[in-house]
């Protein structure tokens, strides 16, 4: 059963109401260590979209085509991480062409967005919600884009609570879990405005 | 009975297509086609393949820029100025480089990827870097940790080069580790004895050449060298030439006193020789030194020990090689022709030589050295 959600509002829900970050808390590893830096914050949020943007269509097409006529569905979970491999292996490819100093900055956590919980937690959104082709590209997309604004909002952050006296237990680590937890407070103010399903 | 040959044949089909797609997306992003090395502003032009580093498609091409790691980055010794644009500087280059060649486009060759067509500039020198095929011909210990080791050079069969240059002797995989890697030694051997190739190798507790030198490599086996590089060697100049080595930095300075012995080259310099060690068992060549100063009016050979046990019977001079090389240098040594300093040993015993040098009137600019890294 498809959901009646118009695809515009899910996409712009999925980025502000129900970002998949702040209010699920998927994909924390690589928005943590990588927010220390601006500049990779921006390369990884735009590889995040683009790879969430087109796993989701991908595997929409492969649930609905393959896993579901033959019902397979318990075999989604590994046809959705080859899918997710795939896309990262060819992103990281083009990336390296197009810009050796940013496949350069994302370092490792090019290759671990195939085990970015977020990218796998989108698709299995799509999943249990049932949502149409058109749907699933507007929240991949979303949801992509929300995970970008998310971790450029804590690297801006970040930049500034480096510059301030924080008391040293709290310096590093704890710091950016507190910023975190006041992000997170903000955003969940606004979930449930929107239904997403 | 269907499910079970199902699942496993829809994830395999699935990864196949996907695989499909990665070996077509691959072949178009990463065909750079052919491009041009332009070396020297138009000097030479190579044609190759691009995608592959600089360094090694230099190599696949006879073109030997110097590299310790192999390729790895991190040795940082491939610099090579690129005069046309290839990118931004990587994070993995810029802690070699200073802010002085980052202006200049000094580039490590082993970071750069050929993508389109490069112009370089490289020494002149590095045109005369081969690949040399040889056996060891001895394998002997002088100390309990340095081992002078002679190779035969098989193909080609003749070295030529300056004395106090180096060659990079090339490990091959063995035991535990699983990568080529290459060190520099400086030659020993005379420039006149172009058949040969002997280096003084000191086993470096952990360090992967030297380990091999010291327990694997045998009488007999087959090697690679590629050299010579470096610029270290005898000014011509009439000032007199204060050395001073440490351990295996003898190499360079035996291929130079013998060299210039043998072909009475430079007749005006006076040759004045520090050589620091420990105790009498890290000290070499002491007799047949001696023996070249008895017979050599113009060379002084000063060997000096820090810490002589008094069981030793040590009449020579003691005193860590600095202080001895203060004494010397302040009232010794004629200075009516000037002073030159020529040092080789660890980056620490060099710095202290500078001190020492520079605070008893020789100028920087006269100080030529050889750093082990």
């Amino acid at each position: 059963m498809t959901p009646l959600i118009n695809p515009v509002t899910l996409f712009f829900a999925s980025i502000f109401t129900s970002n998949i970050l702040l209010t699920n808390f998927l994909g924390t590893c690589s928005f943590i260590s990588i927010s220390k830096d601006w500049k990779s914050s921006f390369g990884l949020g735009m590889a995040v979209t683009v790879v969430m943007t087109i796993t989701a269509a991908v595997s929409w097409l492969v649930l609905e085509y393959v896993i579901a006529p033959l019902e397979l569905e318990y075999l989604s979970f590994i046809v959705f991480i080859v899918v997710i491999a795939a896309v990262v292996q060819i992103l990281e490819m083009v990336i390296d062409r197009a810009s050796p100093a940013l496949y350069m900055s994302l370092g490792i956590f090019l290759p671990l967005i195939t085990v970015n919980c977020a990218i796998l937690g989108a698709i299995l959104f799509m999943q249990i919600r049932h949502y149409g082709f058109v749907q699933t590209v507007a929240f991949g997309a979303g949801s992509g884009l929300g995970w970008w604004l998310a971790i450029l909002l804590l690297a801006a952050i970040r930049e500034r609570t480096e510059k301030n006296p924080v008391p040293a237990g709290l310096k590093g680590p704890g710091i950016t879990m507190i910023t975190i937890g006041f992000m997170a407070m903000a955003f969940i103010g606004f979930s449930g405005m929107i239904a997403v399903q | 009975m269907n499910q079970i040959i199902l699942g496993p044949l829809v994830v395999a089909g699935a990864a196949a297509a996907l695989a499909l797609v990665i070996a077509l997306v691959d072949r178009v992003v990463n065909d750079y086609g052919e491009v041009t090395i332009d070396v020297n502003h138009g000097k030479r032009l190579y044609k190759v393949r691009g995608g592959s580093p600089l360094l090694g498609t230099l190599a696949s091409q006879g073109v030997f820029v110097p590299s310790a790691c192999g390729g790895r980055g991190s040795c940082g010794a491939c610099k090579v100025r690129v005069l046309s644009d290839v990118g931004p500087v990587l994070p993995t280059e810029t802690p070699y480089l200073s802010p002085q060649e980052l202006a200049n486009g000094v580039r490590l060759s082993c970071q750069v990827k050929l993508k389109k067509d490069i112009a370089v500039e490289l020494p002149d020198e590095l045109f005369s870097v081969k690949k040399f095929k040889a056996t060891v011909e001895r394998l002997d210990d002088v100390t309990y940790d340095i081992k002078d080791a002679v190779f035969r050079l098989d193909e080609p069969r003749e070295i030529s080069f300056t004395s106090g240059q180096y060659v990079q002797l090339v490990v091959p995989p063995y035991g535990t580790i699983k990568e080529s890697v290459q060190r520099a030694y400086s030659m020993a051997s005379r420039p006149g004895d172009s058949g040969r190739v002997e280096l003084l190798i000191r086993l470096v507790p952990g360090g992967i050449a030297t380990t091999y030198v010291h327990t694997a490599l045998k009488v007999g086996d087959r090697v690679e060298l590629v050299g010579p590089f470096g610029d270290f060697r005898v000014r011509d100049t009439s000032a007199a030439m204060v050395c001073v080595a440490g351990g295996s930095g003898m190499a360079p300075f035996k291929s130079m006193f013998y060299d210039m012995r043998e072909r009475d080259a430079f007749p005006d310099k006076d040759i004045w020789y520090f050589f620091g060690a420990r105790s009498s068992r890290d000290m070499f060549y002491l007799d047949e030194l001696r023996r070249l100063e008895a017979e050599w009016p113009r060379f002084h050979f000063v060997p000096a020990l820090s810490e002589p046990s008094p069981e030793e019977g040590w009449n020579g001079e003691t005193g860590l090689i600095t202080d001895v090389l203060e004494r010397y240098v302040k009232d010794r040594i004629p200075r009516d022709k000037g002073l030159e300093g020529y040092l080789c040993g660890s980056p620490g015993m060099i710095n202290a030589c500078i001190a020492v040098m520079t605070r008893n009137g020789i100028a920087e600019g006269d100080i030529f050295y050889d750093k082990f890294a």
